[in-house]
């Protein structure tokens, strides 16, 4: 009676042996030009080739700028890591959606986007946030860059054996919550480091009744958790989203996977080492005041006080965190006011997202001294919001409208935040600097974000009339 | 990759939990392609109050780094072990590690030792009252040692994880020994998996 991630593994197995990790075979390897450079470069030392380039996709996206892509860009050491990207992937043979083909894009949007990211896959990028394909029921998890190299030449990985984690969210969700106020809500609950060794599978009528984009956001954070991989049993809501994209099998070979993705789901009666279980409507808006994801409270909320601590070193690490912050215990979050605004990043920036933050936004009026920008997952999800209309709305109520890359989520671009802003964002890390040194992040879903640009500080979106 | 050897060093207290890889180095430092010459920008943002813990002058040349729970967490980018082995740590101790940061630090010789709580807690006490007091790793025996003997613990470790650290192997190299298997895993893999190279035009 395995679960659906035990299903995945054994039928990946290349070979097991006694006293050593279990080598699996990768089926899709995607790669981006920041992880990379020096793992081709060991492969072109050692004299060995890239071993299945049709398993193999790079795009451009972290360091990409998100305007003025037709000028030279005011960056040498970023124009180089995408030169050596393209050098890299024609040598091998690797197909690349460079900067102006319409399909680039943060490496997790394109990957489901094109219908290469199927359930019962292995999917491995060189970026952490790869457990987002999760969603679409495959196992997929980050590795650093000595793993790229060891998969670009074997197309496996030795893997040690996981743990298995369900988190169960039963219930339904209140208007105007998120799947990003769930997976907050997760990580708030086990803790930072809570996932540590395990493969997390979402379960519960949640999960069920999400979409394939929500599942996608939910499945994002889970290394936020510390769990490398989190995954959603494929069913209607998967197929119906594969059937037609660009890599999913046609005729009679769609027939043959949907039988199989069929029989993936975890047997009834499977064994979890570790199950969470919450109800979807306990769950409210959230916004992350500290320094690590698991750092949330209800926007309803406050920031809390470092006395009530139960430990002093957790004393000391959320004083440090309110330090770092500029915010003083007991603050009602929707006190708290904002310089920017970030409406993007692998977590949430999918046309469902922006369909809702446009519709938090439409007919209004970004507030006065904030800056507000919206950067698309992918240049395809770009076209499908301006052929809505959305672009509009955006530029209307004061928006940066962009094109697609990782932006503002990691600040490897023009895209960052002066030391001391304060700032909205759709992303996933609200770590020290990670938008830029001496920035200050607060994690929330895309109509969170959307009105809090519009107010110019945090309100709760459940008393926000949509349009 | 480098040949673990046993380390007889100062041990440098980070008495912090949950630090992510993005402090151990910024995003900004990503940008370059080579895989050596990270250690000037360990902890860049953090080594810029003179009263962080690197910038000690009684610390300097630890090889051994003592810190607190999870420590690694966030991104996979293995430029955070390459700092902290290009600035001279050769061995990591805490109560738990990220497991991709731990993976990373696997694959360059980097040595990762999970202790209880209570044993770091002892180490990161002791190294900030005796700064000068010598820790010694032996990998060989799985042991963390005071250098005076009064402190002895044991620690697991992936038996395949120690043996290539001992002897430096090359992981590719090892699992290309097999190159039967995965061939023969493919040729009967079902043909349905989608191939990244299109002939067509995009969508």
């Amino acid at each position: 009676m395995p679960t659906i991630a035990e299903k995945i593994w054994e039928e990946h197995l290349v070979r097991r042996e006694e006293g050593i990790p279990d080598l699996l075979y990768i089926d899709l390897h995607l790669v981006h030009e920041v992880t990379s450079p020096q793992a081709f470069e060991s492969l072109r030392i050692a004299g060995r080739p890239v071993r299945r380039p049709d398993r193999t996709l790079a795009t451009v996206d972290h360091n990409v700028p998100t305007e003025g892509r037709d000028q030279i860009w005011d960056d040498p050491l970023s124009i180089q890591q995408v030169e050596t990207l393209r050098t890299n992937c024609s040598e091998f043979g690797v197909p690349l959606y460079d900067i102006d083909d319409p399909r680039q894009g943060i490496v997790h949007v394109v990957g489901p986007e094109q219908g290469l990211s199927q359930p019962g896959m292995t999917i491995v990028c060189g970026d952490s946030h790869t457990s987002t394909h999760g969603a679409l029921g495959a196992l997929a998890f980050g590795i650093g860059t000595s793993e790229v190299e060891h998969v670009l030449a074997t197309q496996t990985l030795p893997q040690a054996p996981q743990r298995t984690m369900a988190i169960e969210i039963n219930g339904e969700l209140s208007a105007g919550v998120t799947a990003k106020d769930v997976i907050l809500t997760v990580i708030n609950t086990i803790g930072v480091g809570g996932g540590a060794g395990h493969i997390i599978e979402y379960r519960g009528e949640v999960i069920r009744s999400l979409s394939m984009e929500g599942r996608l956001t939910i499945c994002n954070m889970s290394i936020e958790a510390g769990a490398r991989a989190g995954l959603v049993a494929p069913d209607e809501t998967t197929f119906s989203y594969l059937e037609g994209r660009r890599g999913s099998p046609v005729g009679s070979a769609w027939e043959q996977a949907l039988d199989h993705w069929r029989s993936l789901a975890t047997d009834e009666g499977a064994h979890f080492d570790t199950t969470v279980t919450l109800d979807g409507g306990d769950i409210e808006p959230c916004v992350t005041w500290g320094t690590n994801p698991a750092q949330s409270v209800p926007v309803s909320g406050r920031v809390p006080d470092p006395a009530d601590a139960t430990s002093e070193a957790a004393r000391e690490q959320t004083e440090r965190a309110l330090r770092y912050m500029d915010l003083d215990a007991g603050t009602a979050l929707a006190d708290v006011s904002l310089d920017r605004v970030f409406i993007g990043s692998c977590t949430n920036s999918r046309l469902e997202d922006l369909r809702a933050a446009a519709a938090t936004v439409r007919g209004r009026q970004v507030a006065s001294g904030v800056r507000a920008m919206v950067v698309p997952g992918s240049g395809l999800v770009k076209v499908a919001a301006e052929a809505e209309g959305l672009d509009q709305v955006f530029r209307d109520a004061g928006f940066e409208w962009r094109d697609a890359g990782c932006s503002m989520c990691l600040g490897m671009n023009p895209d960052i935040l002066l030391p001391g802003e304060r700032c909205a964002s759709t992303s996933n890390r609200n770590f020290e600097g990670r938008q830029g040194p001496g920035g200050r992040t607060h994690l929330v879903s895309p109509q969170m974000a959307a009105a809090a640009a519009i107010a110019g500080h945090f309100v709760d979106v459940r008393e926000w009339e949509m349009r | 990759m480098r040949k673990f050897e046993a380390v007889r060093s100062k041990a440098l207290p980070l008495n912090r939990a949950d630090v992510d890889t993005d402090q151990i180095i910024p995003a900004k430092y990503l940008k370059r392609i080579e895989r050596s010459g990270f250690g000037q920008f360990l902890f860049d943002d953090w080594r810029k109050d003179p009263e962080f813990i690197l910038n000690e002058a009684v610390f300097s040349g630890s090889r051994i780094l003592l810190a607190g729970a999870n420590f690694g967490c966030g991104s996979s980018r293995e430029h955070a072990p390459w700092a902290l082995e290009d600035y001279g740590f050769r061995a990591l101790i805490a109560p738990s590690f990220a497991d991709i940061f731990r993976n990373n630090c696997a694959k360059i010789g980097l040595l990762t030792i999970t202790l209880a709580p209570e044993d770091v807690e002892f180490l990161i006490a002791r190294a900030e009252e005796l700064p000068e007091a010598e820790t010694v790793v032996d990998l060989e025996s799985q042991t963390v040692a005071t250098a005076d003997g009064s402190f002895v613990r044991s620690f697991e470790i992936d038996p395949a994880v120690k043996r290539n650290l001992l002897e430096g192997l090359d992981a590719i190299g090892l699992t290309l020994e097999h190159e039967e298997d995965i061939s023969s895993f493919e040729e009967v893999r079902p043909d349905r998996f989608p191939s990244t190279v299109s002939k067509d035009a995009p969508v």
